[in-house]
């Protein structure tokens, strides 16, 4: 203790002060540590528990029918890497990733400059619609999705027939596949994505724009070399998270592969988490479910990792 | 009058340009409205009319009634029984996540000791990441102690609300004046006073927003009820609904449904779509406020 080298009689004062404080300071930990310990303790079981448990059933046997830990080894997750479906699960998502992720964040980006060029209730009302369909997830959006794919029933009928699309079957291909689920994802998600950016559009400093209009600048040069470059951090933000949400994709591909109508087109395993919940229930295979799932838990994680780090968004002090 | 509008409306945006930036807006405007408002309509049709008519044009009241009985009534009722599931599931999880988070939140904005840094970290990372990530997972760990297929399996992962901790950690952290504290305590308050009577009436407007984010993702989660969940009496209406499109035909052209049986069809199909996103589009209006500052406030620069 540092107290040894004070001179006598200022230790036991010291002392005591130091005590009492420290004292103090425990008894305010522990009192934090209430207040945190329900919220705790449902964090260890439902964020942190998961992760831990899939860690450990990836490297389990299950071949006696109780699984018995670490006797597979490394077997799990060559059954994953083996299984022919893996590398087609992975192309289909690289493919729908590599197609999503830029022109979902360029229209809504577009779209956001497009509406702050003129704030107002015209502004804000078109807003308001394009955040309307945020209301319908999953088989909403399928069931959706197919009507207004259905030439004869959709109104954007006459457009399909237009361009030569005259059935269903022509719509909905293998290859036409990562676009449907494009049109699915922007239908539901770029509303609010619209509203963040716009967010930050009119978080940009009144001088700024000031400065520019007496420069001359019109509404597009404004967009595009002042607001475009100062709104960059969040199209990082929306540029992580909207990966690391499309990885996870599962729904649509799920819902579409099993609406019998349209079974023929649709591959019944498309993404790689419903390959890791197909190992888990069509096959009864948990380890190598355990392992898949477990390799999309560290993307997700690397992603939200990135996130913190770079954007500098979350305050955490 | 019509120049000042002209120049008032144009601008420096330039007339092509304006002509150009209205085509887009109201090109997507189209592409996100359209679809719900075709959705409003399709009940009114019989099968026939959805391709005789106009996509957009209203059959007939009597029909609307109709077809909304039909799914009400069928299989005895399993769309209201899932519908009162659903409610059920998310009002029971967003109050656990209230309780759990709001104090959690508050701690953490207004004490500083051993940990905290690391749970911060923790809340955040699991707050990004999607919740579909971990679905598998857990339901590999309810599987371990036997709550798949109840209620708990669905209500229990809901109730870790990472977002909600967050949120309620910035509003403290922002808005909650710490020398009111230090005079509460100066007066003999306890820690567990000062939160319920001065913190706790100072979060109103974060509880509604909590609250609508909560049970809107709760509502609308389909692939952990789908995976939890294997008896249709425990469905939520995303999957109970999903069950019915999935076996019944119901968008098979031409499908001959079985004699004296509902035929779940069309407009059928279509007002099990308006049953999921109505409640939904309901909150979306009367909370647009709340919604629209709590989708900038996760992503804000405090």
């Amino acid at each position: 203790m540092t107290s040894l080298s004070m001179p006598v009689e200022d230790q036991s004062t010291k002392q005591v002060r130091l005590s009492s404080s420290r004292r103090r300071q425990n008894r305010q930990t522990v009192e934090a540590y209430l207040f945190l310990l329900p919220y705790i303790l449902f964090m260890l079981a439902f964020g942190l528990g998961p992760g831990i448990y899939a860690f450990l059933i990836s490297f389990a046997d299950f071949s006696t029918g109780v699984p018995r830990y670490f006797a597979a080894g490394i077997k799990n997750y060559l059954t994953v890497f083996k299984d022919q479906r893996f590398n087609f699960t992975f192309t289909n998502i690289g493919e729908f990733l590599l197609i999503s992720v830029p022109v979902g964040i360029a229209l809504v980006v577009l779209l956001a400059l497009l509406l702050h060029m003129r704030p107002g209730r015209v502004a804000s009302t078109l807003r308001t619609l394009y955040f309307i369909p945020g209301a319908a997830v999953g088989p909403a959006v399928v069931l959706l999705v197919i009507f207004m794919l259905t030439p004869s029933v959709s109104p954007f009928g006459f457009l399909l027939k237009s361009i030569g699309l005259g059935a269903f079957n022509d719509i909905i291909t293998p290859a036409s596949l990562p676009f449907i689920f494009l049109i699915m994802g922007f239908f539901v998600g770029a509303g609010m994505w619209i509203v963040i950016q716009y967010g930050a559009l009119e978080g940009i400093s009144t001088e700024v724009m000031e400065a520019a209009t007496m420069d001359g600048c019109n509404e597009w040069q404004k967009a595009l070399y002042i607001k475009l470059p100062l709104i960059q951090p969040y199209i990082i933000y929306q540029f992580i998270l909207i990966f690391a949400g499309n990885v996870q994709l599962f729904v649509e591909p799920q819902l579409l592969g099993n609406q019998t109508y349209i079974h023929a087109n649709v591959p019944l395993v498309w993404s790689p988490n419903q390959l890791a919940y197909s190992f888990a229930f069509d096959l009864g295979n948990f380890g190598a479910s355990a392992a898949l799932a477990l390799i999309m838990l560290i993307i997700g994680l690397g992603a939200s990792y990135l996130m913190v780090r770079w954007t500098g968004f979350f305050n955490m002090d | 009058m019509l120049t000042r509008w002209f120049k008032k409306s144009v601008g420096s945006i330039g007339i092509f340009g304006s002509i150009l930036r209205w085509a887009v807006l109201l090109i997507f405007a189209i592409y996100f409205v359209v679809p719900i408002f075709w959705l409003l309509l399709a009940p009114s049709k019989d099968t026939a009319q959805f391709s005789s008519l106009n996509p957009l044009a209203f059959g007939s009241l009597g029909q609307y009634f109709t077809v909304w009985k039909n799914v009400l009534i069928y299989q005895n009722g399993e769309v209201s029984l899932w519908f009162g599931n659903s409610l059920y599931y998310g009002l029971f999880s967003l109050f656990v996540s209230l309780v759990l988070c709001i104090p959690a939140g508050y701690i953490l904005a207004i004490r500083r000791f051993p940990g905290r840094s690391l749970i911060l970290w923790l809340t955040l990372i699991t707050m990004l990441l999607p919740t579909s990530a971990l679905v598998l997972p857990t339901f590999m760990e309810l599987n371990l102690v036997h709550l798949v297929n109840t209620p708990w399996a669905v209500i229990l992962p809901a109730c870790f609300f990472p977002f909600g901790a967050y949120l309620a950690y910035i509003y403290y952290k922002t808005s909650l004046p710490l020398e009111l504290i230090d005079a509460a305590r100066v007066d003999g308050a306890n820690e567990f006073n000062i939160f319920i009577r001065i913190a706790l009436p100072l979060a109103k407007p974060l509880l509604g927003l909590l609250a609508f984010i909560s049970f809107n993702a709760n509502w609308n989660n389909y692939f952990g009820p789908y995976v939890m969940l294997n008896d249709d009496r425990l469905f939520t209406l995303p999957v109970g609904i999903q069950t019915i499109l999935g076996s019944t035909s119901a968008l098979e052209p031409g499908f001959n449904p079985t004699p004296g049986a509902i035929h779940f069809g069309y407009s059928e199909a279509a007002v099990a779509g308006l049953i999921l996103i109505v409640p939904v589009v309901i909150i979306f209006l009367l909370s647009q406020r709340y919604v629209i500052s709590g989708a900038f406030t996760g992503s804000v620069k405090e």
